[in-house]
């Protein structure tokens, strides 16, 4: 029993040091496990959030957005992969992880549940979803688990463009005709809300210690990015000229921050449990993609094998 | 004229097809693949805008459309089907994985002929933009070639896929070589066949497939703007917010 | 509320409620493709760098999928790819004696020897 205290104990100390924790390094079960279920998450969130912006690549409004849209949704799918890859060095495969996603075991980013209904939802969404999510990542860069720090340094040098070209779409809108106007401000109304829950409930709903902050798995607390995010969009909009659909958003010059209003927690609670608008879309589309593509990898795969027989058949 | 239909045919052509790939977006059979689709696909668009982008400043220049500034954006979002004049070939449905990769290769395998044959053409522009799609063009080959060779030569179900893909897209291989009339005399497509013919005979040989025997009816009519019912449907979801919006910026 | 004890909700917090019960039936891929290392030259004259991991067939497939996946941007000019299972590593239970040794070595390093500033480059 001494020898699995001490292995914990050498482990924290790691940890307080800034140490990264790397693959084959002795790890807490629950420490192992944390991360397993916290990287898979994340990689299963990039590829369904694939999916409201790849509805808009074939109705792109100019072939210049097109190209930037594909760009974009292309790179969630390099983000999910390089996840995929750091969460197996935990030991679990890829697959195994998309049979969990699949069989609604594993969960995704409740955000991307939501419908995306017009072009101003392609600005919306890389505005505030991959704002909300750079703050997140941007802290999870100096994650400890080794593999999960570094897929994120490079998820976040590729984030930096999605901010920009959300932002982008948004200001043109925003000086456009009056009909792109109103598009624009109906997308904002529509994300604001469900990215402000992308942060997750209050802290003060918790009663636990939080042992991923303690191994700096985490190093924020959901309120503390909550409110660095509404800081920032609450500054960003006023160049838009657009509004937030927050009666109570208000600049609150002592804390030096903007107060903001309740979150519905009730929505936010019905769309993790899969009542949200595209629960059912998204994960039937991904269910598609795999199964069809079964024959496909069945096939590579075959095809591999034979030809490594053939060169060891020539070789010997 | 001539000129400027023959560039919006080029233009058309790799717009339509990257329209069709850019479907896989999201929805590939493995990651990976998701992502090499997604770069052809953003290759082909991108060759797309540099020939609109010159075929624009052809039709300003030769003032036909006074008062009507050409674009882009107005070439590939404010014509109609009949004034398409993309190949049958590329805006037939993606279908399966196996029917993507072979006309993939089909498409790459030509163009890969016909910008060597721009790249020494007198039109200095033209011969620039085909030198740079060139590149792209080849590694394209390269990726759908090797694709048909694993499909065939796969398992049961992936060789009877690409049968079948094979059997659907042969017919609209020949238009590749049907003379439209806007070429110019540059352009020997007679020879772009026989290079053609020969490349993917001895992929599908490797892929333990069989080019289709026999006299084999060729579909046409994509270069004249007579095109299958497929692509109404294609153009209307491109199109639609140009439509839609007509005065506005994006 | 069972969902009380949750605090963090961002990526891997998301909590285990029944999701929108997917009719997916749940088969261990038999057509998984083997797990690849990629090495990346970044620009003549360095040397190729670790630069993450993905999946392909074979070896080609490998290279083709590095270069698909890993230098959209420009990132490299050489690839070298291994399969991840012909990969060995030193334990890191050894840790201490493969490496602490090193450490009183300073006679190995340059700034050990204290010279007289008239040498001015050596
Ligand atoms: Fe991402
Ligand atoms: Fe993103």
């Amino acid at each position: 029993m001494t020898t699995i205290h001490q292995f914990e104990n050498d482990f924290q100390d790691k940890i307080d040091q800034e140490a990264k924790i790397e693959p084959k390094d002795w790890m807490p079960d629950a420490y192992r496990k944390t991360n397993l279920r916290q990287i898979s998450q994340h990689a299963h969130s990039e590829v369904v959030g694939m999916l409201p912006e790849g509805n808009w690549i074939t109705r792109a409004p100019s072939l210049k957005r097109k190209a930037i849209l594909i760009a974009k949704v292309q790179d969630e799918a390099g983000h999910g992969l390089y996840l995929y890859c750091a969460a197996e060095t935990l030991g679990q495969s890829r697959e195994q992880m998309i049979d969990d996603l699949l069989s609604g075991k594993a969960k995704y980013s409740s955000i991307f549940n939501y419908p995306t209904l017009t072009w101003a939802d392609m600005g919306a969404i890389g505005w505030l979803v991959d704002g909300a999510a750079i703050l997140n990542q941007v802290m999870l860069c100096r994650t400890s688990y080794g593999p999960y720090a570094r897929a994120m340094v490079r998820i976040c040098k590729e984030e930096s463009f999605h901010q920009r070209q959300g932002f982008e779409t948004l200001l043109v809108l925003s000086k456009g005709t009056a009909a792109q106007k109103e598009m624009c401000q109906d997308a904002i109304n529509r994300w604001w809300w469900p990215s402000l829950m992308m942060f997750g409930p209050k802290d003060s709903e918790s009663t636990n210690s939080d042992q991923s902050m303690k191994w700096k798995i985490k190093r924020k607390s959901n309120d503390e990015l909550r409110q660095n995010f509404v800081d920032m969009i609450a500054e960003q909009i006023k160049l838009l000229g657009m509004t937030l659909p927050d009666p109570h958003l208000k600049w609150n010059e002592q804390k030096k921050s903007y107060d903001f209003g309740e979150i519905n927690w009730e929505e936010f609670w019905n769309v993790v449990k899969g009542n949200g608008p595209c629960n059912k879309e998204r994960i039937d589309a991904r269910i598609k993609a795999h199964e069809q593509g079964a024959w496909v990898r069945e096939a590579a795969l075959a095809y591999a094998e034979k030809k490594n027989k053939i060169k060891t058949v020539s070789a010997a | 004229m001539q000129q400027i239909n023959f560039i919006l045919s080029l233009a058309d052509a790799n717009l339509i097809l990257s329209q069709r790939n850019a479907e896989w977006c999201g929805h590939g059979p493995v990651l990976e693949q998701d992502i090499a689709i997604t770069n052809i696909t953003l290759d082909l668009l991108g060759q797309a805008r540099n020939f609109y982008q010159y075929a624009a400043s052809l039709v300003n220049q030769s003032g036909n459309m006074p008062g009507n500034i050409a674009t882009e954006d107005s070439l590939a979002y404010r014509r109609t089907e009949r004034e398409f004049k993309n190949i049958l070939l590329c805006e037939l449905p993606k279908g399966d994985w196996a029917q993507t990769v072979l006309r993939q290769f089909f498409y790459s395998v030509f163009c890969k002929g016909l910008y060597t044959q721009l790249l020494q053409g007198q039109d200095a522009q033209l011969s620039a933009i085909a030198e740079k799609s060139l590149k792209e063009v080849l590694y394209h080959v390269r990726w759908s070639g090797e694709w048909v060779m694993r499909l065939g030569d796969g398992t049961a179900e992936s060789n009877q896929r690409m049968k079948q893909a094979l059997q659907f897209l042969w017919p609209y291989t020949g238009e590749m070589f049907m003379p439209a009339g806007f070429e110019n005399n540059e352009i020997d497509l007679a020879s772009i066949k026989k290079q053609w013919l020969s490349q993917v005979r001895s992929i599908l040989e490797e892929a333990t497939l069989q080019l289709p025997a026999g006299n084999i009816f060729m579909q046409s009519g994509g270069k004249k703007g007579i095109h299958t019912e497929h692509m109404g449907f294609l153009l209307a979801e491109m199109q639609y917010l140009q439509r839609m919006y007509p005065d506005a910026n994006w | 509320m069972n969902h009380q004890f949750i605090k963090k909700l961002y990526y891997g917090d998301i909590p285990d409620e029944p999701g929108s019960g997917a009719a997916y039936i749940a088969k261990a891929d038999t057509a998984a493709w083997p797990l690849w290392e990629v090495f990346i030259r970044s620009k003549r004259g360095l040397d190729h760098k670790h630069a993450g991991s993905l999946k392909a067939a074979d070896a080609t497939m490998a290279i083709e999928n590095a270069r698909d996946v890993y230098t959209r941007r420009q990132e490299g000019v050489s690839i070298w790819v291994v399969e991840s299972k012909n990969i060995h590593a030193s334990n890191p239970d050894d840790a201490e004696s493969f490496f602490d040794p090193a450490e009183d070595k300073v006679y190995r390093h340059p700034s050990f020897y204290e010279l007289p500033d008239e040498v001015k480059h050596m």
